[in-house]
């Protein structure tokens, strides 16, 4: 049976047979003391742990802060990315002009840019949404860029049969057109923006988070705290992206089911 | 008693480099079209019939000698001449009933005016029941009727046709031929109809144009005097057919 005539609850059901696997054999590598228990901490410790955060709020406090600069950063850097994206595709002139620069540039990992951007922004806040910003900007950028680019003639030659203005011809032909190029660099922003969430959390300085949950974990040994974390940062990656699925199969509903 | 001229055609020419070569893909063409006249013309591949319709409406503007349409020369394209592709050309991600209103855009009409003109010219295809569907929702046929929706729903003076049915099968073909045919006889618009379809050109025109290619050239016109509704099965049709025919085949001779 194909993909789509399973009903919803099977493949459900099939889909959480590796996570409930991948749970039954951690907490029999604990319970028979398979690793190192220090380390490898029983899955009702790590629950244990995440019900005394949710007494106290500190677990709210915490995603709510990462979410936040994750928001932040992913509305800056897909703004931003989108429209330099959206030039390089259209401009020849803009294309010759930065795009070599702009090419040379993605090859650089984030990450590398951490130590310019602690001296630029310092190490507070800005400095994070900033580097949130710069991991979801690239995929979003190229993503756009191809898009734009790779607009047929032959629905521009339409716009131009019917005097389209130049605007009226962006909005009716050109972003929809685009549009499934640029939903698909905004899904990957996403998910680069999250992970550049955890990073930033990790490497700039101190703050509520998620990130700083698992660091702090890390510092006293909790590996309990670490698990938590992780676990969090799963648990929200995967839901924001499915939301995203949801948002793109609405807004490109126009597009042939291929089966 | 003789029908204003609307289209003048006058020394048309149009060169390309091709490396170091230059092809002529259209030659010193003259050519006039009357006002409510349905012209067909066709031709082998090459001949430049395409590229005289592109220039028609205003697409190409790279050429010599004079296209005067409504006494003004033709400089870009205009909402009063219409252009139906081989390909329907539909946006996909808008409906059907979206797709003709882009026709209408840049229309001086009125909100309402639009959304009436949009309806009617639907109507007139058949595809009342189909406004609201996507692109890929349709069949071919369809689709096509769509995009002639569009082509109309600035009730142009002029609509031009570039092989308009070449890419569906010959049932859904013969079917639109007789719409079309219907809807140019309601309508009363100026047609102008490139084909390879010799038969199609004949049973459709008042007039069948032949081209021929290198350089792109009119080879020879014929007057198709058959009152409509027309029979396919007229014998006049089908010996005019077959003049068509040996004109193009004496082309490919030369």
């Amino acid at each position: 049976m194909s993909a789509l005539e399973q009903a919803p609850g099977v493949r459900i059901r099939r889909g959480l047979v590796a996570p409930l696997a991948l749970l039954i054999l951690w907490e029999l590598v604990a319970r028979f003391q398979l690793a190192n228990v220090h380390i490898v901490v029983p899955p009702w410790r790590v629950v244990q742990t995440a019900l005394v955060h949710v007494a106290d709020g500190s677990i709210f406090v915490d995603l709510a802060a990462s979410l936040q600069r994750d928001l932040e950063g992913l509305v800056l850097g897909a703004l931003v990315g989108v429209i330099a994206g959206a030039l390089l595709g259209a401009s020849r002139l803009v294309d010759r002009l930065v795009g070599p620069t702009f090419h040379a540039a993605k090859q650089v990992a984030v990450f590398a840019w951490i130590p310019l951007m602690s001296v630029w922004f310092g190490t507070g806040e800005l400095a994070k949404v900033v580097f949130i910003a710069l991991s979801a900007f690239y995929p979003v950028a190229l993503n756009t860029e191809e898009g734009v680019r790779s607009i047929a003639r032959e629905h521009l030659e339409v716009a131009k049969a019917f005097r389209l203005s130049r605007w009226s011809t962006v909005r009716t032909v050109l972003l929809p057109a685009a549009a499934p190029s640029i939903f698909a660099g905004l899904r990957l922003g996403l998910v680069y923006s999250w992970l550049g969430t955890i990073g930033a959390e990790y490497l700039l300085a101190p703050g509520r988070g998620i990130g700083n949950v698992m660091i702090a974990g890390r510092q006293r040994v909790a590996m309990d705290e670490v698990f938590l974390g992780i676990i969090v940062v799963g648990l929200v990656g995967f839901t924001l992206d499915t939301l995203a699925g949801r948002l793109e199969a609405r807004a490109l509903r126009w597009r042939p089911r291929s089966t | 008693m003789s029908t204003p001229e609307i289209i003048q055609i006058r020394k048309v020419s149009k060169r390309y480099r091709v490396k170091s070569e230059t092809l002529r893909v259209l030659d010193g063409l003259n050519l006039a079209v009357r006002q409510g006249e349905f012209l067909s013309i066709v031709g082998a591949s090459g001949c430049g019939k395409s590229t005289l319709l592109r220039l028609l409406v205003g697409l190409e503007r790279d050429y010599e000698g004079e296209i005067v349409v409504k006494g003004a020369p033709v400089t870009g394209t205009s909402l009063d001449r219409g252009l139906v592709f081989q390909e329907h050309r539909l946006f996909p991600w808008l409906t059907v009933e979206q797709n003709v209103a882009v026709a209408l855009e840049n229309s001086s009409l009125s909100p309402r005016e639009k959304r009436q003109s949009v309806k009617e010219h639907i109507e007139l295809v058949g595809l009342g029941a189909f406004a609201a569907a996507y692109p890929h929702q349709l069949s071919g046929g369809m689709a096509q009727r769509a995009a002639i929706a569009r082509g109309l729903a600035n009730r142009p003076s002029i609509l031009l046709l570039d092989e308009p049915f070449g890419a569906l099968d010959a049932l859904t073909r013969t079917r639109l031929q007789n719409e079309l045919q219907q809807i140019w006889q309601k309508e009363k618009v100026t047609m102008i109809l490139v084909t390879h379809d010799v038969e199609e050109a004949v049973y459709l025109g008042d007039r069948v144009v032949v081209m021929e290619p290198r350089p792109g050239r009119i080879r020879k016109s014929f007057s198709v005097d058959v009152p409509h509704p027309r029979d396919r099965r007229d014998p006049v049709l089908k010996s005019i057919n077959d003049d068509v025919r040996s004109e193009i085949l004496g082309a490919d001779a030369n």
